[in-house]
Parts: structure tokens; sequence; C-alpha cells
């Protein structure tokens, strides 16, 4: 068990654990459209499957708002 | 400068205030700012900056008012509905203030007219509704030094950032556009009027903020609200290396066509 943070909210999470299982993990409506960090580094999409989840992480999702608004 | 009687007492809420007084107000009374979009984020953003005597208005908008714009866009008035939003914007700036100088572009902010209008202004905010445009915005003021505030809203959420030259900058955390339709706009999904004016006035603030150099911007931060638990979070993010327009190789060098239709409900 490790305890990370997603969005500023602890998480208790079963090692090991990919960016991509922890994205799935946290029903993401899109995935495609979310853009990610780890510890404060941008992950490039591709790289979610080999990135591995460590205790202590913390994840950011942040989301596409396009609105302004017409 | 050297305000008249009746500015000294238009403006006494801001003089009194420490980090402001005098000093502060002469320097929001030169400033010079560009609200791209009269519409939900630009009318209270407007508003704000007219009443708190920006200087110089720039208000570019190509759209006329329609009658599901009032909901939310508060400077638009019944009896605007078919007014081009710029004429309706001016009016009510100079009702409120008729000491601001305002600047009206009856067209939409493109990859021609870009860098030629926000050359004139000291900081720009994006009251626009379009991924595209938002992308525009920040490819602009990046490749052309300007700082600008950045906001989205959409159903009960909204999102801002600060971005002033050498920090973080959209692209930085949103490489592109998404693809149409992947996420939805307003005008798709709805929102709730208030929070354009949530999110608006947090704009007009750090415009004010920037103007008169208080206090710390929300540089290298996007705050996020969602107002139907009203849980405010600032999340940090820096500039990324890997940014397509100010990383260390960057690929974006102009500016670009927009890559989707605006405003995609009205073409339906």
């Amino acid at each position: 068990m490790a305890t990370i943070i997603v969005n500023g909210e602890k998480q208790e999470v079963n090692l090991p654990l990919s960016l991509t299982e922890l994205i799935i993990r946290n029903q993401v409506e899109q995935p495609d459209m979310v853009s990610v960090q780890v510890n404060g580094d941008f992950i490039v999409r591709d790289k979610y499957d080999d990135t591995a989840i460590s205790d202590g992480d913390e994840v950011d999702f942040l989301y596409f708002m396009g609105g302004g608004c017409c | 400068m050297d305000f008249r009687p009746d500015q000294i007492e238009r403006y006494s809420r801001h003089i009194l205030l420490q980090d402001i007084g005098v000093e502060g107000q002469e320097k929001i009374s030169n400033g010079k700012v560009l609200v791209i979009g009269a519409g939900g984020l630009g009318a209270p953003v407007l508003l704000y900056l007219a009443a708190a005597g920006v200087g110089t208005l720039g208000v570019i908008d190509g759209d006329v008012v329609d009658l599901s714009n009032l909901q939310r866009q508060i400077i638009h008035f019944t009896p605007d509905v078919g007014k081009p939003k710029v004429e309706s914007a001016r009016e009510k700036i100079t009702l409120i203030n008729p000491d601001v100088k305002v600047n009206t572009y009856h067209e939409f902010f493109t990859p021609d007219n870009a860098f030629d209008i926000i050359k004139d202004y000291d900081f720009i905010v994006d009251g626009t509704d379009t991924f595209p445009v938002k992308f525009l915005i920040n490819d602009a003021c990046v490749l052309g030094g300007k700082p600008f505030s950045h906001g989205g809203i959409l159903r009960f959420e909204g999102q801002t950032f600060t971005h002033l030259p050498g920090t973080a900058c959209y692209r930085c955390a949103f490489h592109a556009p998404p693809p149409p339709n992947a996420v939805p706009t307003c005008s798709q999904a709805g929102v709730l009027g208030a929070i354009a004016g949530m999110l608006g006035t947090i704009q007009a603030a750090e415009t004010l903020k920037f103007l008169t150099g208080t206090g710390k911007l929300l540089t290298n931060r996007l705050l996020s609200f969602n107002a139907k638990t009203m849980n405010f979070r600032t999340v940090n993010f820096k500039k990324n290396p890997r940014c397509p327009i100010c990383g260390e190789h960057p690929v974006i060098t102009e500016l670009h066509e927009a890559e989707q239709a605006v405003c995609e409900l009205k073409q339906k």
C-alpha cells in the first residue's frame, strides 16, 4: 500500500501502478484530453504506460476548459 | 498625473489601499488593457476595469449581442440585442466612467490582426470561448512578449492563470488544442451565468495587480474552482522544456490559422 496525492487529495493505492492505471482508477472522463503532472513535471502522453507511480508521488490532472463564453 | 477632485473621490477606495494609493491609481489610469471577447468573461472584466479607471480599454469582438448572451454577459442589456458587442460594451464603459478611452475592434482575433492589435497594450485578457483562439492568444502574447490572463469556464467550473514573459504559458500545460468537439464549450454544454462573473472578476483583479505591481500574480499557477463544491485549488506548473512555443526547441515561430471552427452550435 502506498499513499499518493492526486489533485491535492490523499489516495491509498497498491503498487506497482502505472500512470495509465491511475488515470483509469480516477475515472478521468477523457484520458486523451487531460494534461498530467507527476511531482511537478508534465508527462508526455505516450509515456503514461511507462510511468510508474511511487509512494508519496503528487499527481495533478489538468483539464481543458474552453468557455469564455460566446 | 494630477487627478481632478471628482477623480480623487471616484477612486478614493483604491487610493485608501496601502498597496495602491495615488501612485497605483496613476498606474491604473495610464494602463492600456485589451480584452479579447466581450462575452461572459469580457463583460465583468470590462465593467470592473472601466470602474477602476483603466486609461485605455481595447475591446475586440466580431459578434452581435444575442438574446442567449444576456444570462451571463452582464455588460449587454435587453435593448442591445442585435447590436455589435463592442458598441454595446463601449456604451456601458463610457456610462460607468467617461474618463476611459475605448478602442473597439468589430472583428475576430485572427493570426492576421493579432500582433497589430496587441502591440499597443500593456496587458491582454482572454475572454474567448474556443480553444483555437485561446491558443492563438497564447502564441501571439508569447511571441510578442506580452503579459496576459487566460480564462476558461464550463458548466460550474472555471480556470485561470496569468502569463508574464518568461513564465509558463498555456502550451506548457496543454501542448495543442483538443480535436474539434472532444471537449465541449459553453455553447454546447452550458454554463452557470454567475461562473462568468466569478472567473472574470479574478481576471480583472489580476489585471489591476499587474498594472499596479501589487501582490503575487497567478504566474506558474493554474487556479481552478468548482462552484458546486466551492472548492478552489491552485496547481503549480512551470515552464515546460518541451513546450512547442517557449521550450528549449520551439517549433512554433509564427501564428497559424485556428484549426477549429468557431462556436460550433451556431453552425448546426
